[in-house]
């Protein structure tokens, strides 16, 4: 049995996973809770946030996330690649800035317009 | 003449002037001094945004540009880079901007210019005064915006949520962040930000600690930290020294109101924001006050639906006049630290009243009690309440209209 406090919104739910009954979740308000305890012991995942660099717009950075959560183990080289990643005005917000990174089949895409 | 003239182009004045709009107002004109809308969005890129209204996670620059699309098919004027000076009760506007200094005049005024971060002479640290030590929202606008990193060894005082969100900013960027400290027994920010904030990058949380002591002549060399007894005063012999370049501080935010205490509108000292109604007008008919000006939220999604409250609320007061009612007061009973509103218009239309406020303590399973007097108007079970996050209730107006006071109480179960 492991405890956990859910990051799927604001809640926080605290969970506890059974690793010996198949993963099973109680604690959860909700699907996601579930999904999480399960997934955070077996492979857990994370959002990226972060800035690449911009040219020719309001601002010298772009900020970008991927579209979806990847390996958490992947964050730091995840960043390694978005630093060599330059986005050029006019850059629209949902826009792909970097496709399947390091192989994960997630996009990157920018967070605003610029 | 505006019918509507609108604050501060973040979350609050965003949704304040498109619900304004949609209630029917067309000369309406948002106010900002930064050169773009957003307002602090455009620095928050973390993700966690807009779960209740968009049932997704957002960063904060998309959940702004979610509303400045909205905006875009109406005929609400923007004026980016103007500074508001002065606001007068007969709602003259004073305001400097590329075109000069000038006075304009509105029927209505949304009141949403945000808060403010405490800085380092608020809470009086002791020691030199180096370069290094920054607020946790300057450090951000700094690295995400302007893309330059505050320093490569960090410690970051208060476990607000600006502070750990940034913990794991900076580490993802390549410093290292070698602890947070709070001095309360509580962390500030939500139970999801340090799990995936601190937690999953190894990053220690002293609860019950605080700095005494800040080091360096030119730049940030050193800090102390202490443990703290529960009346907050250092321990003796339980100093450790932290060799960090850079401090962050995130001490609490403060609601920014400059222009409403010169306007004369009363003000709440425990909220440092204005006395709002319901419908949130503040003590001057026609100006009303939302999101963090009033008291400061979470979540923005909150911010958003209290500003669109407040939009509507002037587009009303346009078209049919001041509300002529008698006032409900809402009195702060044990351990509630505030609640907005703090009064209710006793004729309101609205057939709910949504009320907020802030525990004083930590609390288990424990129940929200409405009453006035010895009547219980409502009672909310509660499974858990945190100083750090702000509670919500519900209640159907017509339970409340025949009251003059109402308390709102928090108990254990």
């Amino acid at each position: 049995m492991t405890e956990l406090t859910c990051i799927g919104c604001p809640l926080g739910c605290r969970l506890t996973v059974d690793e010996e009954n198949d993963y099973a979740v109680t604690g959860n308000s909700c699907k996601k809770g579930a999904e999480y305890g399960k997934n955070e012991l077996k492979n857990p995942t994370r959002v990226l946030t972060t800035t690449v660099n911009a040219e020719g717009g309001i601002h010298g950075r772009c900020p970008v996330r991927t579209e979806a959560p990847i390996p958490k183990a992947m964050l730091f080289d995840a960043m390694k690649v978005l630093s060599e990643v330059t986005v050029k005005a006019p850059v629209k917000c949902g826009e792909t800035v970097l496709e399947d990174i390091l192989g994960t089949g997630v996009n990157v895409i920018a967070t605003r317009d610029l | 003449m505006y019918e509507l003239a609108v604050i501060g182009g973040g979350p609050a004045g965003l949704a304040a002037a498109y619900s304004a709009y949609q209630n029917g107002l067309r000369n309406i004109v948002i106010l900002e001094r930064d050169k773009e809308l957003g307002g602090i969005l455009n620095q928050c890129i973390h993700n966690g945004f807009g779960l209740h209204r968009f049932k997704e996670e957002l960063s904060g620059p998309e959940y702004a540009h979610r509303f400045i699309e909205m905006l875009k098919d109406t005929s609400v004027e923007v004026r980016l880079d103007t500074m508001v000076i002065e606001i007068t009760d007969d709602k003259k506007i004073f305001i400097n901007s590329p075109k000069g200094y000038e006075c304009i005049e509105a029927q209505s005024i949304v009141l949403s210019m945000g808060c403010r971060e405490r800085t380092r002479g608020a809470i009086s640290i002791p020691g030199t005064r180096p370069s290094g030590v920054f607020t946790a929202g300057a450090a951000q606008r700094y690295l995400n915006m302007e893309g330059l990193m505050a320093g490569k060894r960090v410690v970051i005082l208060g476990s607000g949520d600006i502070g750990l969100i940034m913990a794991r900013r900076m580490t993802l960027e390549g410093a290292k962040v070698l602890a947070c400290v709070e001095l309360m027994p509580y962390s500030g920010g939500l139970t999801r930000n340090i799990v995936q904030c601190l937690d999953d990058f190894g990053i220690p949380l002293y609860l019950s600690h605080t700095v005494t002591e800040i080091r360096g002549d030119k730049r940030l060399e050193g800090i102390t930290v202490m443990k703290v007894d529960e009346n907050r005063q250092p321990i003796e012999g339980t100093e450790m020294d932290f060799d960090c370049d850079t401090l962050l501080l995130s001490v609490g935010l403060i609601p920014e109101n400059e222009l409403t205490r010169e306007a004369g509108i009363a003000m709440d000292p425990k909220t440092n924001g204005a006395f709002v109604f319901e419908n949130m007008e503040t003590s001057i008919e026609g100006i009303f006050a939302c999101g963090n000006a009033v008291h400061v939220h979470d979540l923005v999604d909150f911010v958003s639906a209290e500003s669109e409250r407040a939009g509507a609320a002037a587009a009303e007061y346009v078209k049919n006049g001041a509300s002529d009612s008698e006032v409900i007061e809402i009195v702060n009973g044990a351990d509630v630290g505030y609640t907005v509103p703090q009064k209710l218009h006793r004729n309101t239309k609205a057939e709910k009243i949504d009320v907020f406020f802030r525990v004083r303590r930590v609390f288990s399973k424990s129940r929200v009690v409405v009453s006035s007097g010895d009547t219980e108007i409502a009672v909310f079970k509660k499974a858990f309440m945190v100083p750090g996050e702000m509670q919500h209730l519900v209640i159907p107006t017509d339970k409340l209209r025949d009251f003059d006071t109402i308390t709102v109480t928090a108990q254990e179960a």
